[in-house]
């Protein structure tokens, strides 16, 4: 099932999920009630932006600057992802 | 080698209620819980093994007065920190403290969603101190699971739970099938529901989630001895969650302690590191090489690793042995025979407290 998601919304980290730091790699984390999980650098990238302040096309943007190889299919498939996983509440902009 | 993520930090035995489900152990040794120091390097330890998340669970952890002490502790470290409360105790006051302490979030128990019902499991009049609990957690915007343990006596209730649930203000609810370990297995004949309660548990689930999947998460942790295979006990023996006991014992899983021949270390005595890479009770059934047929040769060997050990020790007295819950086990015949049995049930015996010597806090 794919969520919906549309450029103008401004998706925020559920509430009880906050982003932390592995102590063993340096590597972003995102850490919720019953688990975790450790964010790639591109990933880690994004959900730092998820703070309901962001739009998805700001984060596209500022991704792209960063990483060459990060299309717009990526970032929004990363954040329906963990929208499914109820770690992302969308925003609706 | 895999690393923990998870630290299970069971401050105390104690506990204000009486649930005839917990799976606490039965028979506690006289013992000594650690003291403050004591666990902050517990805590110290874990961040250094790589431990993300800290489950402050019990017993009751409330009982302790240096709780806030511990969560401000832990979540400096940086660690996910998580309460696994009654509620009895947790008044605006102990709340606001928690919260500016850093906790990140509050697993509440709700025995049933009918306050008579659920004050006679809990063995004492608690309903009222619960949503005070649940209001006061709520009111801080600190995200709230609302936990209910299902048997026999409530599983008939689950609409009831999820519109209470979200009357609370709860963010995710999770119903939880009893796990038969401590006194629940005591009690097992009076708790196991039917199968067709289960269907029925199953069926009032999914329509909740229909109608409230948008504002309440609703989790649904299955009756293992009326599924076909195993749970994947811990995530794996050893693999993913470390346990430290009120005493300071180290175990892969709350209920290991029972397992006759494990030789259990205490943080008292060696570090976590040490325990979690060459401890025998961590390596014994780490990975797949322990395992005898029909496990070894199982491709779901490493879906669920061949189940929970300390099921398979107390159904069969060896716990290497396939978890019987698993329907390809030679043993399953002791899990189909109870799950089938229409005796009499024996009257539910209520958990009561060990004899425990309290250390003060240190101050």
């Amino acid at each position: 099932m794919t969520v919906a998601l549309s450029l103008t919304d401004r998706p925020q980290l559920r509430r009880g999920v906050r982003a932390g730091t592995d102590p063993l790699s340096g590597e972003t984390v995102l850490l919720f009630p019953e688990g975790v999980l450790i964010m790639n650098e591109t990933a880690a990238a994004v959900v730092r932006q998820c703070d309901g302040s962001h739009s998805v096309a700001d984060m596209v943007r500022s991704v792209g600057e960063v990483y060459d190889d990060v299309a717009l299919d990526d970032v929004m498939s990363l954040l329906q992802d963990l929208i499914g996983q109820g770690l992302l509440v969308a925003g609706r902009g | 080698m895999d690393r923990p993520l998870g630290l299970l930090a069971e401050l105390t035995y104690r506990c204000p209620l009486h649930c005839p489900y917990c799976s606490n152990p039965v028979a506690v040794p006289r013992t000594v819980e650690l003291a403050l120091p004591e666990w902050f390097r517990v805590l110290d330890e874990a961040r250094q093994l790589g431990v993300l998340q800290v489950h402050l669970t019990g017993g009751e952890p409330l009982a302790r007065p240096d709780l806030a002490a511990l969560v401000a502790r832990a979540r400096d470290l940086g660690f996910y920190v998580n309460l696994v409360t009654s509620g009895v105790g947790l008044d605006e006051r102990r709340a606001v403290e928690l919260a500016q302490a850093g906790l990140d979030h509050v697993q509440l128990s709700i025995q049933d969603a009918d306050r008579t019902a659920a004050d006679e499991v809990a063995g004492a009049r608690v309903w009222d101190r619960k949503i005070t609990a649940a209001r006061a957690v709520t009111a801080l915007e600190l995200p709230l699971t609302i936990n209910v343990v299902l048997h026999r006596g409530n599983i008939g209730r689950i609409g009831p739970m999820v519109d209470l649930a979200a009357a609370l203000g709860a963010d995710r609810l999770e119903l939880a099938h009893t796990q038969y370990y401590g006194w629940a297995l005591l009690n097992r004949s009076a708790l196991l529901p039917t199968r067709e309660q289960v269907v029925a548990a199953e069926h009032a689930v999914a329509q909740a989630r229909a109608t409230h999947g948008d504002t309440l998460e609703i989790l649904y942790v299955v009756a293992d001895y009326h599924e076909p295979y195993p749970k994947p006990c811990m995530h794996g023996w050893g693999r993913r969650h470390i346990i430290v006991a009120p005493d300071g014992r180290v175990l892969p899983c709350p209920a290991a302690g029972q397992i006759a021949g494990l030789d259990i270390d205490n943080v008292r005595e060696h570090s976590l590191r040490t325990i979690w890479h060459h401890s025998v009770t961590f390596t014994r059934f780490r990975g797949s090489e322990w395992m005898p047929e029909p496990c070894r040769s199982c491709p779901r060997k490493e879906i669920d690793f061949g189940g929970c050990r300390c099921q398979a020790f107390q159904l069969t007295g060896d716990a290497a042995r396939a978890d019987p819950v698993c329907q390809l086990s030679p043993d399953h015949h002791l899990i189909s025979a109870v799950v089938d049995a229409s005796g009499p049930q024996q009257p539910l015996r209520p958990r009561v407290n060990p004899d425990t010597h309290h250390r003060q806090p240190y101050h």
